[in-house]
């Protein structure tokens, strides 16, 4: 069975008088797709970018437990590139942030930096032409390549990332961020502009990742057709608080949920 | 008259080509009203108001031109400019070709400035409306200029591909150079300043062209380089050789990279283009107001040259030591003393450091840390989402590109055999920068192009160096309008999936 592989406890985010995220508590677990979802303005990106460093949590507290190893990480501690290269947790952004001058390919490479860095000695090394690296280089690009294969890239791979569409380009950042072999994927809104195949085959994409890779997903999206089919775990934000956490199926009949996506009743105002 | 012209306004036109006369009245007025001139003695301070005036008349009559262009009066343009440049042509020609005193009184009735490149430069002006009149002008789209852009990359991309073979042929000419003008102590010079700024533009175009850092500043290394140099060599007790001290202060003038990145780069783009500019002035008033440690603004003379292998360069070697032509004409067959052997030496010592930086930088491009420096440049805050330590990226980028300038300004002092702080103005930050952007961001080979062009032309031309800025500012301009991204400004990637073979994922 899978485990427990983020805690979040009691997080609270304050920008000055506001608050973004009123004590949010969730747990995701390993091999398992948690969704977040929300009306705009809820919350939900905020919450990612504490996860990932991007913001400092005012109060709260998230732990993440490596299950291989049962290494223990408390990320509101960690500085922001630390959180990928030690907690190994990687995200996508809701507006792509891609290496647009580079190519496909050099993206996937670039992801495998730290290992690749080790490999090169440092630089000092690989400027030499050392063995190591080299055979280090061939495997990242092995595994760039696998995971291109898996996004349907592998044609543009020595194009500009640049030049790619839409939907190539929010594949890209996923093959981008699993190319950094994280524990946890955040995935911020990846079927936003996507068409209906697209979406359908982002979905079976995560699935994919999920069964194959191991890994725990967390997601953030608008789409109904992609959260309620390949999500374990919904967990609801409206204006910075949970107001539900349940199964999908628990999740569409909860009266909370209706009414903050619906609005009240107009009796009941 | 044609068609397509439109009824003339006659006072927005004397508005329009007034206000480019004023703007030319106050840049002439400093800039070619007054000169100063030695005289026996002293400098005296002369006035050139015909030629002001002149200037400001030439530039009414051409923005008058200009606007009837754009009117639609091509034929009356055309003519008139057509019988300018003719007139021009007529005045002008007896002097360059015979150089009488009759025809250049001639050509002093023409026109009142005195070099006569000007006087060709505004008949070339003539001719250029006469000719744009005669065959008239699309109008550019958008459509254009991305063509354009995409023709200017194609152009780039061949370049690169022939580069590969450029490259070293270009290195064999260099290698070559002195045989072929060893004799030549003049061209030897600019050969050694060339070289010296194609080094410099290398060096910089790790930190701007690869990492995307604008460094204002960078002649600051420049000069830690030298002043390490020049005081470990001179200052009684320690005099260390140059092969000594070029590993110091390469690594002192890296370390001042570092310390002065720490601060600075959180900042991004302009931010850090000012307080780099800042921080490039600082190192200058320091070294200037340091008196006792640099001895101000009196600079330090005497630096040793460089030997080799202990053989000195002097006529008269001193004591305990062997000039080089008093050893090879004991070892192998007589050679008379000359001056130019040391600057065959010193022009193959810049040559081999700049090849060196050059090697580093087409290597770490394709390490992971240049790939990460280029990352970096693109997106900072995926950079980080990858688990990529832009702090220390960023560091490493200043850091290797500010040793690089030390290695360039210790070999400088030992050249110049004298530094001061003047050596290490603005100027020199932005003539290197200029060679970068002008030669392309992250291109080898258009940085030596540049350099090329914009230390090498100066110096071949040097009797009309008076205009040599506004050349500079001419070709900056020229640059900005057509190629935005530089001479040769394309990327080549640095992996590539179809070379990389077919292996499947074990």
């Amino acid at each position: 069975m899978s485990e427990t592989l983020l805690e979040v406890e009691h997080l609270t985010i304050r920008f000055g008088g506001l608050v973004a995220v009123n004590d949010v508590s969730f747990a995701a677990e390993d091999r398992r797709i948690t969704a977040v979802i929300g009306p705009n303005g809820a919350g939900k990106t905020t919450v990612f970018n504490c996860l990932t460093g991007f913001y400092k949590p005012t109060v709260g507290c998230m732990r993440l437990l490596h299950t291989a190893t049962g290494r223990e990480f408390l990320l509101e501690r960690m500085e922001g590139f630390r959180i990928a290269a030690q907690a190994r947790v990687a995200r996508t952004f809701q507006n792509i942030r891609l290496f647009p001058k580079m190519t496909v390919l050099e993206n996937l490479i670039v992801a495998q930096h730290n290992r690749l860095m080790r490999a090169s000695g440092y630089t000092v090394l690989g400027l030499f032409g050392y063995e190591g690296y080299r055979r280090a280089e061939a495997a990242a690009i092995d595994r760039a390549r696998y995971w291109l294969d898996r996004t349907g890239l592998t044609d543009r791979a020595d194009a500009a990332a640049e030049g790619l569409p839409y939907g190539g380009q929010r594949r890209l950042e996923i093959a981008r961020a699993m190319c950094t072999e994280p524990v946890l994927l955040c995935l911020d809104e990846p079927a936003a502009g996507l068409n209906p195949r697209e979406s359908e085959e982002l979905n079976a994409l995560l699935r994919f990742i999920k069964t194959e890779h191991k890994i725990g997903v967390l997601l953030i999206e608008h789409d109904m057709s992609v959260v309620m089919e390949i999500s374990d775990h919904i967990i609801v934000l409206d204006y910075g608080r949970k107001i539900a956490d349940g199964t999908p199926e628990q999740i569409r009949n909860d009266p909370a949920v209706i009414r903050a996506y619906l609005g009240e009743p107009e009796e009941a105002a | 008259m044609t068609a397509a012209a439109r009824p003339l306004d006659i006072g927005a036109m004397a508005k329009e080509a007034g206000l480019t006369a004023f703007v030319v009245l106050m840049l002439a007025i400093v800039l070619v009203g007054y000169e100063i001139r030695d005289v026996p003695g002293a400098i005296a301070l002369f006035t050139r108001f015909p030629d002001v005036f002149a200037a400001c008349l030439i530039a009414f009559v051409g923005r008058v031109a200009v606007i009837l262009l754009r009117e639609g009066y091509r034929d009356a343009v055309m003519i008139g400019a057509g019988v300018a440049a003719f007139a021009l042509l007529i005045g002008l020609l007896p002097e360059t070709l015979f150089g009488t005193e009759t025809a250049t009184r001639l050509a002093n009735r023409f026109m009142p400035f005195e070099a006569p490149i000007v006087r060709w430069c505004v008949f070339a002006a003539a001719l250029f409306l006469a000719v744009r009149a005669a065959v008239g002008r699309r109008k550019l789209k958008v459509e254009d200029l991305k063509a354009r852009e995409a023709a200017a990359d194609r152009a780039g991309a061949r370049v690169q591909h022939i580069a590969r073979y450029a490259g070293p042929a270009l290195g064999a000419a260099a290698l070559a150079l002195p045989v072929l003008f060893g004799s030549d102590q003049q061209a030897m010079s600019v050969a050694i300043l060339v070289m010296t700024y194609i080094m410099l533009g290398w060096g910089l175009n790790i930190v701007v062209g690869l990492a995307g850092l604008l460094d204002l500043g960078y002649v600051a290394f420049y000069a830690v380089g030298a002043y390490t140099f020049a005081l470990l060599a001179t200052t009684e007790g320690i005099e260390w050789s140059f092969w000594l001290c070029l590993p110091l202060a390469g690594a002192l003038a890296g370390l001042v990279g570092v310390l002065l990145g720490f601060p600075v780069l959180r900042l991004r783009g302009d931010y850090l283009a000012i307080v780099t500019l800042g921080f490039g002035e600082i190192i200058r008033v320091v070294i200037q107001n340091w008196y006792g440690f640099t001895n101000g603004a009196n600079g330090i003379s005497a630096i040793p040259r460089p030997t080799l292998l202990g053989l000195s360069w002097d006529e008269e070697p001193p004591a305990g030591q062997t000039a080089f032509h008093q050893w090879f004409s004991q070892n192998f067959w007589p050679v008379e003393y000359s001056p130019t052997h040391e600057k065959i030496y010193l022009f193959y010592i810049i040559l081999a450091l700049a090849l060196v930086v050059n090697w580093f930088a087409l290597r770490a491009r394709r390490m992971p840390i240049g790939r990460a420096w280029e990352a970096l440049r693109e997106d900072e805050i995926a950079c980080r989402s990858l688990g990529i330590n832009p702090t220390n990226t960023k560091l490493t980028a200043f850091g290797v590109g500010a040793m690089f300038g030390g290695f360039a300004g210790s070999f400088f002092a030992t050249s110049q055999g004298f530094v001061s702080p003047e050596s290490f103005v603005f100027i020199e930050s932005a003539i290197i920068l200029a060679i970068v952007v002008l030669g392309g961001f992250g291109s080898q080979l258009g940085v030596v192009l540049a350099a090329l062009l914009l230390i090498g032309l100066p110096e071949a031309f040097r009797e009309v160096k008076d205009f040599r800025m506004l050349a500079f500012g001419l070709a900056m301009v020229g640059i900005m309008l057509w190629r935005p991204a530089g001479l040769l400004a394309h990327r080549d990637p640095t992996v590539r999936l179809k070379a990389a073979g077919k292996r499947a994922k074990p």
